[in-house]
């Protein structure tokens, strides 16, 4: 118990301070799992939308691959783009191993399923609902694949964020492919690990608050810029 | 460019090993409205989807004055049930406009334009979805109409609306098929039938059964089945 009251004060402290390592440390959180989530986004939602609309003879099977793969284990994922990005792996040469774009790449990996999950039975309902007016009007494909984005676009938002959650609170890939370096790949949740590994459990708890806080903000930030929860809207 | 004569050669639908439609041979002018009457699963709907290519013969064909691709370009379909982008009024109207790469002011002055003839202009900024059944229909009768069809199905398009909306709805039916725009539409309502009706197709059992002008259909049906439904009897 004194552990979590020194916690919540040293993350008052250390917020109210600005202390330089943890601005450090939560903006690589933050810079990390947004452009994982940004570059996840463009892969998952257009996917998604493919998968709804389009008839294929393995759709079933990719559908249940994508929701199987929701539960992809981050160790599991980290230990792979470690093999392919360490240097006798096939992509050795780029030399990303231990910087922050192999945590966005280990990140995008975990992501993607889940974003494009969950895309999908949006889409997939809405798909249902226009059929007959799209198929009327003669839309391209492309046409009909924008305007299911469109128009879902706030229940996208929530798979997006859904895919911020498990991203910015993910550690095992990133520890792997990341290495947790002082100044240069260590986030929030390696710091916590690291922290807790040294019995610094207040500090540990207080970068714990500190990334909840992190987490709410972004979320309650992006229901605010889409303009969710508003009366006449979807 | 011309659509009509339409001739229809034997179409069919079958689903399922089932036949729905047909065979059916049909040649349609292009003048004024013809009403598709027939009791409830005579095959109506399947029908209006196959002469406007939202469904797919089973066997047969359907040739066009023009070609296909270009005879779905000057088409457009009404829905029994209103389907409604999850946009505003002016949003829904201006759609199939910016689809065709009309630019965005230009979808909007037009979209005004034809929610102020449907009555519609007060709630241009409305979701479309929160609309009554009634507005919803006038709303997806302006969106179909927006793009100047040539040829306008619609599948009763005044189920479960109430007399003043239905008065609304074939007011704005009457005025474009004064303007040249040609009707096919389905109902069981045997009054809008007769108000609407230039020309009358009965269906029953997904067969055609009869096709007559419609004074001559009212007066005087020739089969059996036709003239029970108009009785009010219970046909199969």
């Amino acid at each position: 118990m004194v552990d979590i009251w020194s916690g919540i004060t040293q993350a008052f402290w250390l917020v109210l301070t600005l202390d330089a390592e943890l601005v450090e440390i939560a903006g690589r959180s933050l810079y990390v799992t947004l452009t994982a989530l940004a570059i996840a986004c463009l892969i998952s939602l257009p996917l998604a939308a493919l998968i709804a609309v389009k008839r294929f003879r393995a759709r079933r099977l990719v559908i249940a691959v994508l929701n199987a793969l929701m539960g992809l284990p981050p160790v599991v994922v980290g230990l792979i783009v470690y093999v392919i990005l360490s240097r006798s792996g096939p992509l050795g040469v780029l030399g990303l191993l231990f910087t922050p774009a192999a945590m966005i790449i280990a990140q995008v990996i975990i992501i993607v399923p889940l974003i494009t999950s969950i895309a999908h039975q949006s889409i997939r309902d809405l798909w249902q609902e226009y059929h007959d007016l799209l198929i009327s009007l003669n839309v391209t494909q492309s046409q009909k694949i924008w305007t299911l984005l469109w128009d879902s676009r706030r229940a996208l938002l929530t798979a997006a964020l859904a895919g911020f959650g498990r991203g910015i609170g993910e550690v095992g890939a990133i520890m792997i492919v990341g290495g947790n370096i002082d100044h240069a790949t260590r986030v929030l949740t390696t710091a916590i690990a690291l922290e807790t590994g040294k019995g610094e459990f207040a500090l540990a708890l207080a970068l714990g608050f500190v990334l909840i806080g992190l987490a709410v903000a972004v979320n309650l930030a992006i229901h605010w810029l889409g303009q969710t929860e508003r009366e006449g809207r979807w | 460019m011309e659509l009509f004569p339409m001739k229809a050669s034997a179409i069919e639908s079958r689903r399922r090993g089932q036949q729905l439609v047909g065979p059916i041979d049909l040649t349609l002018e292009g003048q004024g409205a013809t009403v598709v009457i027939g009791p409830n699963g005579a095959g109506k709907t399947t029908f209006l989807q196959l002469l406007h290519g939202t469904a797919r013969l089973s066997a047969g064909r359907i040739d066009w004055a023009c070609s296909t691709e270009e005879a779905r370009h000057h088409q457009a379909f009404v829905f029994q049930r209103p389907v409604m982008l999850r946009r505003t009024v002016l949003e829904n109207l201006s759609y199939p406009l910016r689809l065709r790469g009309v630019s965005k002011a230009k979808a909007e002055e037009r979209a005004r334009d034809w929610a102020s003839r449907v009555g519609l202009a007060q709630l241009v900024t409305r979701a479309a979805t929160v609309l009554s059944g009634g507005e919803q229909q006038k709303l997806a009768l302006a969106r179909a109409l927006i793009c100047d069809p040539k040829l306008l199905f619609l599948d009763e398009p005044c189920a479960a609306l109430d007399g003043r909306a239905m008065r609304e709805i074939e007011t704005i039916l009457q005025e474009v098929k004064a303007a040249g725009t040609r009707l096919i539409l389905s109902t069981h309502d045997l009054g809008q039938a007769r108000r609407l009706a230039d020309d009358v197709l009965f269906l029953l059992g997904g067969r055609l059964h009869e096709a007559a002008p419609a004074e001559a259909f009212f007066n005087g049906p020739e089969t059996p089945q036709a003239r029970a439904f108009l009785r009010g009897d219970i046909v199969e």
